[in-house]
């Protein structure tokens, strides 16, 4: 087992562990900005859509498995976020560098007065008021119309910076370190808030209200704030999406999105910001697994090909309860348990990692 | 002028009158104990003093101002702390996070500063975390400063919940049975600790506490309840010695016997 010896508070509180963390970090890093040159155009496509999948997966992460908060109806901020970003680069002339931002703070800004009414919701009340959310957003759109291009929807523009253009077909590469950088931005950020005062009310939110409330943590405050990070960030992932689309309108973030979107974070592993990034990686390439395996089992079986509608969905919603039933710590949560197995062997003991609550629990008085 | 005064603080659930009147002061730098049967009230004294409950009747005083215009966030910022007899910690974080949700009344960061993690948050967090590594050599929590909560024995978290609670570095620490499912040596160590939140940190302590040897070994006032009515307060031999409150404590079992 590794032992670190803390000689400092710095140790503390920077963002790796001891320097072997660090090290493959920055390994992590230096791969991924090196995967241009390793993947062909169309498999770094793949790559680019994990990381805006992996954006939305920390936007809803910090709600879910940060502040505690439920959602089923994140697909009310991605569609925000990219209906906001087009239409201030086509109606308001705004290049993108100031577009993505705004649209995210418009989203953040929204999410902060919609969850005023639902803040004291708590569990499944919370899931079918946001849920209705999602619901009364895809009907918003096609409402404003004039806006939003109603079903017929909106053209996104290419996304332009200086003078260069991040075309997602003429210029593969450079959109994908567009998005990776603006990953690597949003990670820093949401690691910072975590070893910060702010990442720690969401936390105390999460697993006892009376306490954070006893300790001096503005309940609704913290849950509003929650709510509004949550969306600004999910927001950038959605104005990402529509520009990557190309055309988006009332279903390309319809609820089935949404429930993507939570599947992911829990299959990936509540709680971490590891589990948004490995729960993007199953969601962006399962449909090629998928395939795979469908042409596989087509060979075997000697047949043209198997079509089978929603079958996607049907495997994720598999995947899903296999999760919740044999692993609910998620991907990221069994790794912890095999590292930690094999650092301690022969020491490992069955019940280390037993959970006594769940994060979506609801409030105890008393 | 006491720090914590009770002035005919009324609180009724349906028919039940959890609280009955009562009033009460608490001096500074004393050690003031409730004692009293299961269901006296003791508990909803402390979650009124928390502003969790409002008093149908009556005033609470701290400081000399009354607190029922607070809301439960802001009695923190008051300089008042507390235990739950239930041990209500945040189960899926360190010994570590959870005495620095402590410090929160003493953020002094903003939020973009935390994102951007500027020099500031840093020597902030600095600042914290050599506060609460002194509570944590205080309590002698070194070995689990890293555990997660939810493996921790009772005992132990116990320990958490009491050290939170001084990380906020109150003026007033109240603490819901502290004692209880300790053994004797752990029972002990709160009496030594007890006494030295009131002597080294100037803690004012009200306890509530149904182990009458720690009452008798720390405080200077106990206050003895019944069906939410004071019975008597005085000195822990003044109490103990009291007709109504032996009467009290006695009457139930000879009823059972
Ligand atoms: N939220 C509530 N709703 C209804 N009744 C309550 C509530 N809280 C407390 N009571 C009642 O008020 C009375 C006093 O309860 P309290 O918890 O203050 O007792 P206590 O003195 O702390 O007892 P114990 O020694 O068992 O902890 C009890 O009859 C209890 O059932
Ligand atoms: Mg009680």
């Amino acid at each position: 087992m590794r032992i670190v010896f803390k000689t400092s508070h710095d140790a503390d509180i920077r963002l790796w562990k001891h320097g072997a963390q660090l090290f493959w970090y920055l390994l992590l890093l230096a791969a991924a900005v090196a995967l241009p040159l390793l993947l062909d155009d169309f498999m770094l496509g793949e790559a680019t859509n994990v990381l805006v999948w992996a954006i939305a997966g920390m936007g809803l992460m910090l709600l879910v498995g940060h502040a505690g908060q439920a959602s089923l109806g994140h697909a009310a901020w991605l569609a925000l976020g990219a209906y906001a970003d087009t239409l201030l680069q086509t109606r308001a002339g705004l290049p993108f560098l100031m577009s993505l931002p705004l649209a995210a703070v418009i989203s953040g800004l929204v999410a902060a007065l919609v969850t005023l009414p639902i803040m004291r919701l708590h569990g499944i009340y919370l899931a079918i008021a946001t849920l209705a959310l999602s619901v009364l957003t895809e009907d918003i759109i096609i409402l404003a119309e004039p806006w939003t291009g109603g079903v017929s929807g909106l053209f996104a523009p290419d996304i332009e910076i200086f003078g260069i253009n991040f075309n997602r077909y003429t210029n593969p590469d450079g959109l994908y370190w567009l998005v990776l950088a603006i990953t690597v931005l949003i990670t820093l950020g949401y690691a910072n808030l975590l070893r910060a005062p702010t990442g720690r009310a969401f936390v105390a939110v999460r697993d006892s209200e009376i306490s954070a409330r006893a300790m001096g943590v503005h309940v609704a405050r913290t849950k509003t704030l929650a709510f509004a990070l949550s969306a600004a960030v999910t927001a950038v992932a959605g104005a990402l999406m529509g520009h990557m689309a190309g055309v988006f309108n009332n279903e390309t973030f319809n609820i089935v999105i949404s429930i993507y979107l939570l599947m992911m974070i829990v299959i990936g592993g509540l709680g971490s910001i590891h589990g948004a990034f490995l729960g993007a990686l199953v969601i962006g390439f399962l449909p090629q697994a998928i395939a795979l395996l469908r042409s596989a089992l087509a060979g075997a079986l000697g047949i043209g090909s198997i079509t089978i509608p929603g079958l996607e969905t049907a495997i994720f919603g598999a995947i899903l309860v296999a999760f919740l039933l044999f692993e609910p710590r998620g991907i990221y949560g069994r790794w912890i348990v095999i590292r930690t197995w094999f650092e301690l062997f022969p020491f490992y003991r069955r019940d280390m990692f037993r959970r006594q609550r769940s994060y979506l629990k609801t409030e105890r008085m008393r | 002028m006491s720090l914590l005064e009770l002035d005919n603080v009324t609180l009724a659930f349906g028919g039940v009158k959890a609280v009955d009147r009562v009033s009460f002061a608490v001096e500074e730098g004393e050690v003031f104990a409730l004692v009293g049967p299961n269901g006296a009230g003791k508990s909803t004294i402390f979650n009124l003093i928390s502003r969790f409950y409002s008093p149908q009747e009556g005033d609470i005083r701290f400081d000399g101002h009354s607190i029922l215009d607070l809301a439960p966030e802001d009695i923190a910022d008051l300089g008042i702390a507390r235990t739950f007899q239930n041990v209500e910690l945040f189960e899926q974080a360190t010994v570590l996070q959870n005495l620095l949700v402590g410090r929160h009344r003493h953020r002094r960061t903003r939020l973009w500063q935390d994102i951007l993690f500027t020099p500031f948050v840093r020597r902030e967090e600095v600042r914290h975390r050599i506060a609460v590594e002194k509570v944590i050599e205080f309590l002698e929590l070194e070995p689990y400063r890293e555990k997660y909560i939810q493996g921790l024995p009772y005992g132990v978290r116990k320990m958490v919940e009491m050290g939170r609670a001084l990380a906020m570095e109150p003026r007033l620490i109240l603490l819901d049975e502290p004692a209880s499912g300790l053994s004797v040596e752990e029972t002990q160590d709160i009496a030594f600790w007890i006494e030295d939140m009131r002597k080294l940190m100037g803690i004012t302590v009200v306890m509530v506490e149904h182990d009458m040897n720690l009452v008798r070994d720390v405080s200077d006032r106990v206050l003895a309840l019944a069906d939410g009515r004071v019975l008597a307060v005085g000195t822990p031999r003044e109490v103990q010695t009291d007709p109504r409150v032996i009467e009290a404590y006695l009457g139930p079992e000879e009823d059972v016997a």
